[in-house]
């Protein structure tokens, strides 16, 4: 229960620093780069709770949030968004079609295992870039689809979408805490840890990763749908964007896969050092090279990521010289070579 | 003694390679069965058929009364058939107890409920303390010693009370204090009405506790009985001794 406490703390202090940031920064360079980095937080979260939790690296997430995107900007291509703020109210709804509409599709990428569902989510995110393209009279193909501009003050206008962004991220926090505390997340580990020696201890294996796979692709169609009507233009490249995806990835190889406040951790160091690289290294696009110089330098110095490698640092000055250790009737074996959790 | 499992003409061919070859035979309830058999003579093989971790070409067997049409491990898990394996498979990212919950039925109406009941935990206590691990109850599993994993995968398969256990070289590469300590759990569980089918190499074990001994060569049997019988028979020693 202490923990609990600590945690509700750390959390609440977190969103409320949070809530604060456009009241105390209102400049729109900076509210705008903050949109993206919560954005990119709330993709990561989504995507570590499926991934980071059952160990399945997907790369076709951003399939969804395209998904998402292109379902808020025909929903009010055809309906007034009356004075704006409509088109976050119908985003529970965006969740709810685009994980049903993930259930077969993860049915079926779901029978494949470790590289092989990599590489099988890969092709679903050009399946569906194709799909957009080409299918012109759902999606206008390549001349983009275009949403209606609210009327928001121009002293503010970021703020909503800020806040929206917030909220998302809010709620994939809250269900990855949830999940990691429940029977769900247990069966997760295991079949992380071990899937044929779980399904040969009854684990429900199949119905949980699914269950975990739709979940975590309606929390990343809302973040698509958020981000179409902030822009107010969508094309096929950029909705269903492979950088999109590598941007929800890298957050929470940083931050830490399958732990909870990882993959925000993560986003908030790279989001904004990708813009500050975009900014100054933007005319010759070499900041896509310093992008991935970083990620190379993530894998090279902390291949567990930041918040495991200090809890390894954390567990070790608690243990060192403690009961446990001395113990020699039932030696511990010591932690060298450790799984990354 | 009816047989709790009963398998008939059980086979399966990896290749040119006939791994089991129709193999036929009983588990008698509330026996210590046990496998024997020279390295590659198809015991694990045999293990992964009855436990649904490898089809079978062909053959049939029939678990507790009833025939298993498609032998799938959670559903041999969900009927009272369980297994451990050769190299101790444990979650090492978990704890003891949360290992231990694992191999707790659960409902689907009940997967957001927290993750370790107070039931959950009272029970995987209890084990954890027949075993002598209590105190490691809230230890990561991966920070145990080979045979203390041994133990503890031991007692995950107990956690759904199966009717019978498959016990996969439970002894191997374990030191003599804990091959003591596993073969008592295995003789008081028994004493409760456990079966249990072993493939076992450590051979003065399997002689005192095992009834009956079926020993397997080039995936087929060639001996069945009492242990102090098959010890004698002259085609079981000139499977181990060769010729």
């Amino acid at each position: 229960m202490r923990i609990r406490a600590v945690g509700l703390a750390r959390g609440g202090t977190i969103l409320a620093l949070l809530c604060a940031l456009p009241f105390a920064f209102s400049a729109h360079w900076v509210v705008n780069m903050f949109v993206f980095t919560l954005m990119y937080a709330a993709l990561a979260v989504a995507w570590n709770l499926f991934a980071g939790y059952s160990g399945y690296i997907s790369l076709g997430h951003v399939a969804f949030f395209g998904l998402g995107a292109y379902a808020e900007a025909i929903t009010f291509s055809h309906t007034s968004i009356g004075s704006g703020y409509r088109p976050f109210y119908v985003l529970p709804l965006v969740a709810i079609g685009v994980g049903l509409a993930s259930l077969p599709i993860g049915w079926v990428a779901l029978r494949t295992r470790a590289i092989t569902f990599a590489i099988v989510t890969l092709t679903m995110l050009f399946v569906f870039q194709n799909l957009a393209t080409n299918l012109r009279s759902i999606t206008h193909g390549s001349s983009g689809y275009a949403l209606p501009v609210p009327t928001f003050s121009v002293a503010t206008y970021e703020r909503p979408f800020y806040f929206a962004m917030l909220g998302i991220l809010a709620v994939a926090l809250l269900v990855s805490w949830h999940v990691r505390t429940s029977k769900l997340g247990l069966m997760l580990f295991a079949i992380r840890g071990d899937e044929e020696k779980a399904r040969g201890l009854g684990v429900r294996t199949t119905g949980s990763k699914l269950l975990v796979f739709a979940v975590s692709a309606g929390l990343t169609a809302m973040a698509g749908a958020v981000w179409a009507y902030y822009l107010t233009y969508i094309y096929p490249q950029y909705a269903v964007d492979p950088l999109v995806m590598i941007g929800s990835v890298l957050p929470v190889f940083l931050g830490g896969r399958g732990t909870l406040w990882g993959p925000v951790l993560g986003a908030f160091i790279l989001v904004p050092a990708q813009q500050y690289l975009a900014y100054r290294l933007g005319a010759s696009e070499l900041y896509l090279v310093a992008y991935a110089a970083v990620f190379v330098v993530i894998l090279l110095v902390l291949p567990r990521g930041i918040l495991p490698s200090l809890g390894g640092l954390v567990e070790r000055w608690r243990y060192r010289g403690s009961a446990l250790a001395a113990d020699d009737e039932l030696p511990l074996q010591p932690r060298i070579g450790e799984r990354a959790a | 003694m009816t047989p709790l499992l009963e398998v008939d003409g059980l086979t399966k061919r990896f290749g040119g390679v006939t791994a089991v070859d129709a193999c036929s035979l009983d588990v008698p309830a509330g026996s210590i069965t046990a496998v024997i058999g020279p390295n590659g003579s198809g015991k694990t093989t045999l293990f992964n058929l009855l436990t649904g971790f490898a089809r079978a070409d062909s053959g049939r067997m029939a678990f507790d009364g009833r025939t298993i049409r498609r032998p799938d491990p959670t559903t041999l898990y969900r009927r009272g058939l369980t297994r451990t394996f050769q190299q101790a498979r444990i979650f090492g990212d978990l704890t003891l107890v949360e290992n231990l919950t694992v191999a707790i039925q659960q409902p689907w109406h009940r997967v957001g409920f927290a993750s370790v009941s107070r039931s959950d935990r009272r029970r995987a206590d209890g084990l954890l303390e027949e075993f002598g691990l209590a105190r490691l109850a809230d230890e990561q599993a991966g920070r145990l010693s080979y045979g203390q994993k041994k133990l503890l995968e031991f007692a995950t398969v107990l956690m759904s009370e199966p009717k019978l256990v498959l016990l996969d070289e439970p002894t191997a590469g374990v030191n003599p204090v804990m091959v003591e300590r596993i073969e008592q759990r295995i003789r008081d569980l028994h004493a409760r009405g456990l079966t249990f089918l072993v493939v076992e190499h450590n051979m003065p074990l399997v002689m005192s506790l095992c009834d009956p001994v079926i020993v397997l060569d080039h995936g087929k049997k060639i001996a069945e009985g009492e242990p102090a019988i098959v010890q004698r028979d002259p085609v079981v020693l000139d499977a181990y001794l060769g010729t």
